[in-house]
């Protein structure tokens, strides 16, 4: 794997009024990466998710994509949003748009695909999830899984440079985590970037290139997913896998 | 009530005033509404204080006194005028304090369906790189307006009954009460059944647009 690295935080801190939730972040995604970020509830995790996309605004330090700092607002920042894909805990699809729809709105709206064009390509990622023949329900007709499966395709058809995972299966019902999961699973062989918020282990074992582990803000401990399972250096590391994987 | 019956052309020709009046009043009191609303919710703080003032000022305001201000004040004391005959001129005005008016509590309506749209699906516009106005225009709006059909339905309603505050605000304007009036005035026929008519006539533009806008809310609700 060559080591461009494509999103890089630099000594990212921010608050939420008296809350320290990020605190100096220091990470860096290579191209074609997946980098499993885990840890306890509130430890910043999905905070940190979000400010890559600018969701969340950092107080201090720097943010790049592709070597460019985020801009602050404006069409630079939507132009940069459209280069990374977004994967919601709620999936967030538009009630009021069909499945196609939602997943064509972007192409046609923000990269100026022809509708036809858009469709084509859209069926096609739909194909990919597994769920095509779901092309013209909406949204509040489909599973929980089957929802997650569309937004996939939805941060997909946008063809972005990395895809953030903010817990994808933690609203989802047992049995449909594992066709969201083979999805995800298929995507990080097939070479996507991927930044993985998530709480399933087993994913972060399987498709991982490297696990973060993140606690109170702080980045603890960052290593293969091979070794920070078997032998995790930290002793927070340590205490929380043995609350997990226990049971 | 013969006697009512025997001037049911003017009755027509009142009610079909009060029509006009309503739909070009409904038309940009609607637009203006959505234009408050994206204001309100825009991320300039001077648009959203702009809007908020507006809204909050003229819905405080009695429409008499609104409409009065239309009349007496823009068009009789400085002379501005909207049309070449008068008929027309206090009409538009009417039109103006209307709308002015209505679209405060359009914009109000909108921005409480605004509120029922999940954070996230904003999120996600976002995140697809949407700037604001496709968000608002693509995802938002036509969301909000589809929850808010039936509040819609009543403002509407609400909108076409204060019609009649215009003939007697200072404009007297040509509308159903207007001529009602006119004809007690006249002697032409008795009071009481004029005013059954002409409450009648109401109830005829009025019901069904009750009914058809709670058909209409069912009709485009969103499922989630």
């Amino acid at each position: 794997m060559t080591a461009t690295p494509l999103v890089v935080l630099e000594n990212v801190d921010k608050h939420f009024g008296e809350l320290h939730v990020l605190r100096d972040i220091n990470l860096s995604v290579n191209a074609g990466e997946v980098v499993v970020v885990i840890g306890p509830s509130g430890s910043g995790k999905s905070t940190l998710c979000r400010t890559i996309n600018r969701l969340e605004t950092i107080d201090t330090g720097r943010i790049l994509l592709d070597g460019q700092p985020l801009p602050a607002e404006g069409r630079g920042l939507a132009k940069l949003r459209s280069d990374v894909g977004m994967v919601f805990q709620s999936f967030n699809l538009f009630a009021h748009k069909t499945v196609l729809q939602n997943i064509t709105l972007g192409p046609i709206k923000v990269l100026g695909q022809s509708k036809a064009e858009a469709n084509a390509r859209g069926m096609e990622l739909l194909e990919r999830v597994r769920i095509a023949e779901q092309a013209d329900k909406y949204p509040a007709q489909l599973s929980g899984g089957q929802q997650q499966r569309v937004a996939i395709a939805r941060a997909l058809a946008m063809n972005p440079k990395v895809i953030l995972f903010d817990e994808p299966t933690s609203a989802l019902d047992p049995e449909m985590v594992q066709e969201v999961l083979d999805v995800m699973t298929d995507l990080a062989r097939e070479g996507m970037t991927m930044v993985v918020v998530t709480h399933e282990m087993g994913f972060a074992r399987r498709a991982a290139n490297r696990v973060v582990f993140m606690a109170d803000g702080q980045i603890i401990e960052e290593n293969t997913p091979d070794e920070f399972f078997t032998n995790p250096s930290s002793e927070r590391a340590r205490d929380f896998l043995s609350k997990i994987l226990t049971h | 009530m013969e006697a009512f019956l025997s001037n049911i052309d003017k009755v027509v020709d009142g009610f079909s005033w009060t029509v006009r009046l309503t739909l070009f009043s409904a038309l940009f009191s609607f637009l203006l509404g959505i234009l408050l609303t994206a204001m309100r919710v825009s991320p300039v703080p001077l648009l959203r204080g702009v809007s908020t003032a507006y809204v909050e000022t003229i819905r405080n305001t009695p429409l008499t006194l609104v409409l009065l201000f239309c009349g007496l004040g823009l068009n009789s004391a400085l002379g501005l005028s909207l049309a070449g005959s008068v008929a027309w001129d206090v009409f538009w005005w009417a039109v103006v304090g209307l709308s002015a008016y209505t679209s405060c509590f359009v914009s109000e309506s909108l921005r409480s369906g605004i509120n029922t749209i999940p954070l996230g699906q904003v999120e996600a516009a976002r995140s697809l790189g949407l700037t604001f106005t496709q968000n608002l225009r693509l995802i938002v709006i036509p969301q909000a307006l589809r929850t808010v059909v039936g509040p819609l339905g009543s403002v509407l309603i609400a909108l076409l009954k204060n019609t009649t505050v215009a003939s007697v605000a200072g404009l007297g304007v040509q509308e159903a009460s207007r001529e009602m009036k006119l004809m007690f005035d006249q002697g032409i026929a008795p009071v009481l059944p004029t005013f059954v008519g002409f409450a009648i006539g109401f109830l005829i533009l009025t019901l069904p647009l009750g009914y058809f806008f709670g058909w209409l809310s069912k009709r485009v609700a969103v499922a989630r």
